[in-house]
């Protein structure tokens, strides 16, 4: 189960805890990794609102170096995921443009033929590693531990690109994981919808109504913790969980994890060495649920 | 197969007009819509049932709804396709909108924003002396926002409007879009310019909702990203949203990946120094647990740069 990995811009900056913990986690799911080093970022959505040509020729670019590598892409953001997953829908269902993108690659010695799939790593652990090997690298079960999940927009939409049609289990492919790990998954309304995070520029009080309002959601329907697949959703949900609070006038203080972080608990790893302590939002309330030291 | 259905009922004239959640069970055929169902309740369960529909073959836009927590079209929905027995079907009147009663909503808003827009063709310069003529191609194009049956379900579920009322949403600029991207419309740049206002197209949120809802495949929010596309290219004023877009791509260019807390700088922009001064505590808070990124000269450009610098200027020159 080998991957080139694409850890993306966020995994590598705001939130350096989420490259940590699958750094910790994947070898011992019988993961292999190849680090794409030399990729860009996706665009994140943002560039394409200038130009969605460039977004989808660097995308094309990634695409095209996994090909030559002969692997799968993994990723660990939502965002990157999504735009990636858009960008190859928009490239393979159009020969045309995806000829008219390769013009331009063969000036760098590249082609991409199509043939590159891209996965996020919560459905890599349902598709490829399994069920079974979930369950035996769980050496301490998340029992009483009430989860909620968060997947972000863009691991939820649009289902077209996101190859939902194929693989129906991925529209719940948290929820499956977290189900898997021992924890109680709490269910809530907000878990598919905007965490606020692209309106932060153009409407700050919106964004932070937004993350206030999932947070405080998933607590009430009784969550001790939420857990995401999207680095972008926890830098709001964590980052300015305290600004919303204060923003809306109420205490929340909801520990928000990235999923592998989850995934090193219910495996036994040392808080520390999954980057517990680097999240803003104190985790302390987590790991007391858990008996952890 | 028996089917419970549980629906939102209001009644503004009852004593205590309260929202509140009544079940219905019918047995339905694999052929029936909720549509059917909705309608075979009111006419034999519950008569005070109150639904909006006319045409029965989502042509219409009349019976837009939330069907498990997301907006469509009752009459385009199985009622097989949504569930395994013994699961129950939420029905519940749009969002974003105020009801009327049940699941009737009041679209009086949704059309005063679509006006707003003022959707309707604008050409400049002499008439012409036969029609206004344009491409198939660009008429080609343009069908497919033209699908667009103004049912309000991308405004239903719009992340971004229940944050901001003001906001004029999906429906509004995909109509926007429709005249914009019109070659014999002679306003775009009055209409972008009137778009780039607060409310307009850069309050969009990007959830992708409006995407994912809509039932003829109009796919609003691809269509505000070119509005936003279209704006930047004629050079309308700067805001917030097109300063981001703007030192995105540009950071991109320069290390290939997100410097973010440049991008936050000139985001902000000096304008709004003292909104980025609020996030202090936030980014304190970062910097003592050791996670405050890397920026400016410090933040390396990616090995290979040279050739992402390559692909932005190849996109350029054929843009």
């Amino acid at each position: 189960m080998k991957y080139a990995f694409f850890p993306g811009c966020v995994s590598k900056g705001g939130c350096p805890e989420l490259y940590q913990s699958v750094k910790q986690v994947y070898p011992r799911l019988g993961i292999d990794l190849e680090e794409m080093t030399t990729a860009s970022c996706t665009g994140a959505g943002v560039l394409q609102e200038k130009d969605l040509r460039l977004g989808d020729l660097l995308n094309a670019h990634t695409l095209a170096l996994a090909e030559q590598q002969g692997l799968p892409i993994m990723t660990i953001c939502s965002t990157c995921q999504g735009v990636m997953s858009q960008a190859n829908h928009r490239l393979v269902t159009d020969p045309g443009y995806l000829d008219d993108i390769n013009q331009v690659l063969a000036e760098e010695g590249l082609t991409y033929r199509g043939t590159t799939t891209v996965k996020h790593f919560v459905w890599i652990l349902l598709e490829d590693v399994g069920e079974q090997k979930i369950r035996q690298a769980v050496k301490r079960p998340l029992t009483g531990l009430r989860a909620a999940p968060f997947y972000g927009c863009y691991l939820q939409r649009p289902s077209a690109a996101l190859g939902f049609d194929e693989q129906p289990a991925r529209v719940k492919s948290l929820e499956t994981v977290m189900a898997l790990l021992g924890a109680e998954v709490v269910d809530f309304p907000g878990k598919s919808r905007c965490c606020g995070m692209p309106l932060l520029t153009i409407n700050e009080p919106g964004s932070l109504q937004m993350v206030a309002h999932h947070t405080s959601d998933a607590k009430e329907h009784g969550a001790d913790v939420m857990v995401t697949p999207c680095p972008l959703c926890h830098l709001n949900l964590d980052g300015l969980q305290t600004k919303a609070a204060r923003h809306e006038r109420r205490e929340i203080d909801l520990p928000i994890l990235h999923l592998p972080q989850l995934l090193g608990l219910a495996m036994g790893l040392e808080p520390r060495a999954l980057g517990l302590n680097r999240n803003l939002v104190p985790t302390k309330s987590v790991l007391e649920k858990l008996r952890v030291a | 197969m028996l089917t419970t259905f549980r629906i939102r009922r209001f009644n503004p004239e009852s004593e205590s007009p309260q929202p509140y959640f009544e079940d219905y069970q019918l047995v339905t055929e694999r052929s029936d819509t909720v549509l059917d169902a909705l309608i075979r309740i009111r006419e034999t369960v519950d008569e005070s049932l109150t639904l909006r529909c006319s045409c029965r073959g989502a042509i219409c836009g009349s019976c837009g709804m939330r069907i498990n927590g997301h907006a469509t079209l009752a009459c385009k929905t199985k009622v097989a396709s949504l569930i395994s027995p013994d699961e129950t079907i939420h029905v519940e009147p749009m969002n974003n909108m105020p009801v009327i009663k049940d699941l009737v909503t009041d679209m009086a808003g949704f059309w005063e924003k679509v006006r707003q827009v003022q959707p309707w063709l604008q050409p400049t310069g002499p008439e012409p002396e036969g029609e206004y003529l344009a491409s198939p191609d660009a008429m080609n194009h343009l069908t497919g926002v033209m699908g667009c049956i103004m049912c309000g379900a991308c405004v239903s579920d719009c992340a971004a409007l229940e944050v901001n009322a003001d906001f004029v949403g999906p429906a509004a600029l995909a109509k926007a879009y429709r005249f914009v991207a019109d070659p014999r419309d002679g306003s775009s740049s009055s209409r972008l310019t009137a778009l780039n206002n607060p409310g307009g197209m850069w309050d969009c949120t990007r959830c992708m909702e409006c995407i994912e809802v809509c039932p003829k495949g109009v796919g609003a929010m691809d269509r505000i990203m070119t509005l936003r596309a279209k704006g930047i290219e004629q050079g309308v004023p700067s805001t917030a949203g097109s300063r981001h877009t703007e030192a995105f791509a540009d950071l991109i260019e320069r290390k290939g990946r997100l410097d973010e807390p440049m991008l936050a700088v000139r985001t902000f922009g000096l304008a709004n120094v003292r909104q980025m001064f609020s996030f202090l505590p936030m980014v304190l808070r970062a910097l003592v647990r050791g996670k405050l990124p890397k920026s400016g000269p410090l933040f390396r450009p990616i090995p290979g740069i040279a050739r992402i610098r390559r692909l932005f200027r190849r996109a350029k020159e054929g843009r």
